[in-house]
């Protein structure tokens, strides 16, 4: 046997050892950043809930939490479903291109029936509760101006949606307000979080 | 007759033994001469030089108030808003002992800040300091980590919102970006369980990387010596002995000095933790005096101060190609950029002293503008502050981006080979 050293031969299990190392450390790495996703516990509690609306009024509005996060259902009056269609050029995405949705609610009213609006009380810009200025024309508070539609406006950083949640063009939030999945129990009654069957 | 037992050892002769005793097991006065007794800064050091060991008190203040802290304070959605409300009034001195925590962790970004203003004044940040630049910008991001996860401890409503929005940040990274936020939160939403996992990490992980950093800070600035105000090289000109002529040992000169900043400093923190611990809902916002509520946003959602520069940065971009990633990216870059700073500036000279009327420029209108970010970052998203957190945003990144231009053009003046005293 040869005195000199083989320093190709050490460099390769040096290499090697190296690499065994490291992928020991990334296979040992993975309960660890596991244990960060929602718990078995967070996901039951994050189970669909079902609301009564029997006793919703045309034009008014409940707010109810499904995950921690508000959702607005709104049961629209006719007038208001007039109004949705008649500012299409100041939206930035009024046909939910780029917006988040079921694909039972991809259309102008964002629901199964026009009526009944549901939508995540979470502004797409950086996640805060948009307030309900349904009442058309400027606001006392001066953020709203005579052309406004009504809709909801963001109080954080000022984004505007129509009464459909639609976003205006021109404010921080990128997107329409997002539509949680929901379908009809029955008449009176939805399910928050539980998609609508298809045949629907 | 004499006698014969040896006479005592005196307790100076006592010690002298414990130390030689030590040292040969341990390097204790090594230690000490190489970092303290024997380790020669500048002999011109003026005020600007007091942060950096007023950093490292309100470090080891924090790190003893969290201690006591965390032995009433409960890591629970349910609780942790009425352990704060137990601490303030009924344990004994708790009061005393949040304030100084929380006023601590202001003071530690306002000594931050202008311990960071006094390497550009001075070019401290210039080879061959780079890496203790580095190593003080890691801190800067650990210290901007700890007071965010420290922030949503007491679990009041700005608490929520707050994290609420920061959380909802990396939701904008494009594909990856929900489960990112399901991955940090652990839930669907800013829960008990976000809750615990942030007291983990401000109260054990950020604090050992906190400690590490700062050790690696010292070692840098130990190994490459002090920069000064006259931004020149005392390890060029050595006397005799082998020690640079214009340096002076840190203790005990400057252990004296830094005393002195200390106690001038505790007066002011004093004065704030006994007579302004909220200042005016700066440091302790007004809707953290309620429960988390994750159905009623706050009328209007500022973060703490030391964060509002960035944020005006972030909402100065607006929204466009169906996302609002651009703020974050920007906001990222903006603190990211810092790290670039000795490599961007090319002047030939570093102290402010020896620089042209360009950088001084540049420099006072980078600070002032930092300082007009964070009061447009305090302030809701309306006329003017849109409008002049988009120039400010500008000349945030124009100051460094320029900077390789400017720095070189400007008319210097030759620096000394000795500092000025």
């Amino acid at each position: 046997m040869s005195e000199a050293i083989d320093k190709g031969r050490r460099q390769l299990l040096t290499a090697a050892t190296a690499l065994t190392g490291a992928a020991g450390v990334a296979f040992a790495a993975v309960p660890f950043l596991a244990s960060w996703k929602p718990s078995a516990r967070a996901k039951a509690l994050g189970a669909p809930v079902e609301i009564d609306i029997s006793k919703l009024e045309p034009g008014a509005m409940l707010k109810i939490e499904w995950r921690g996060k508000p959702v607005l259902v709104v049961r629209r009056t006719p007038e208001m479903i007039e109004r949705i269609g008649a500012h299409d050029g100041m939206l930035a995405d009024p046909d939910s291109e780029n917006s988040r949705q079921p694909d039972y609610a991809k259309n102008s009213a964002r629901a199964i029936k026009p009526e009944l609006l549901v939508l995540l009380g979470v502004c797409t810009h950086l996640g805060c509760l948009p307030q309900n200025r349904f009442a058309a024309g400027a606001s006392a508070d001066g953020v709203l101006t005579a052309d406004w539609p009504g809709g909801f406006f963001c109080p954080c950083h000022g984004s505007k949606f129509d009464l459909s949640g639609r976003v205006y063009a021109g404010v921080p939030a990128p997107t329409n307000l997002e539509v949680p999945p929901y379908t009809f129990a029955d008449d009176q009654h939805i399910v928050i979080g539980l998609d609508q069957a298809e045949d629907a | 007759m004499a006698d014969p037992r040896p006479a005592t050892v005196p307790a100076s002769g006592r010690l002298a033994r414990l130390g030689a005793w030590i040292d040969e097991r341990f390097p204790m006065t090594e230690l000490w001469n190489e970092h303290v007794g024997q380790y020669y800064a500048p002999k011109n050091f003026n005020f600007w030089y007091y942060f950096g060991s007023i950093a490292l008190f309100v470090l080891a203040l924090q790190i003893v108030t969290g201690i006591f802290l965390t032995m009433s304070y409960k890591p629970s959605a349910t609780e942790a808003f009425g352990s704060v409300e137990y601490i303030m009034r009924d344990v004994e001195w708790g009061w005393l002992i949040r304030y100084l925590h929380s006023t601590g962790a202001s003071a530690f970004f306002v000594v931050v800040y202008l311990h960071m203003f006094r390497a550009l004044l001075y070019g401290s940040h210039r080879k061959p300091r780079e890496l203790l630049w580095i190593f003080g910008v890691l801190i800067y991001l650990a210290l901007m980590a700890e007071a965010f996860f420290g922030y949503l401890l007491p679990w009041g409503n700005m608490s929520y919102w707050g994290a609420q929005v920061i959380v909802s940040l990396f939701g904008t990274f494009p594909l990856i970006g929900d489960a990112l936020i399901e991955w940090i939160r652990g839930d669907y939403f800013i829960s008990d369980i976000t809750l615990n996992r942030f007291f983990a990490l401000h109260v054990v992980a950020l604090p050992l990387v906190l400690i590490f950093l700062v050790v690696a800070h010292i070692l840098a600035l130990h190994e490459v010596g002090s920069n000064n105000p006259d931004g020149i090289e005392i390890k060029k000109t050595k006397g005799q002995d082998g020690h640079p002529v214009d340096g002076i040992t840190f203790h005990p000169y400057y252990t004296v000095k830094d005393l002195f900043g200390l106690s001038v400093f505790l007066v002011i923190f004093a004065g704030v933790v006994f007579f302004a611990p909220e200042m005016g809902g700066l440091f302790l916002e007004a809707p953290n005096f309620e429960p988390a509520n994750p159905l009623l946003t706050p009328e209007h959602i500022a973060p703490v101060w030391y964060f509002t520069p960035y944020y005006a940065i972030l909402r100065a971009i607006p929204a466009f190609a169906g996302t609002q990633i651009w703020g974050v990216l920007a906001l990222f870059a903006a603190v990211l950029l810092l790290f670039f700073v000795p490599w961007l500036d090319k002047s030939p000279v570093k102290s402010i002293r020896y620089r042209g009327p360009i950088y001084k420029t540049a420099l006072m209108v980078f600070a002032a503008n930092f300082i007009m970010l964070g009061y447009c970052g305090l302030k809701p998203a309306v006329a003017p502050f849109t409008t002049l957190s988009v120039i400010g945003t500008i000349l945030y990144f124009a100051f460094f981006l320029a900077m390789p231009w400017y720095s070189r053009i400007d008319r210097t003046k030759p620096e000394p080979a000795r500092v000025n005293s």
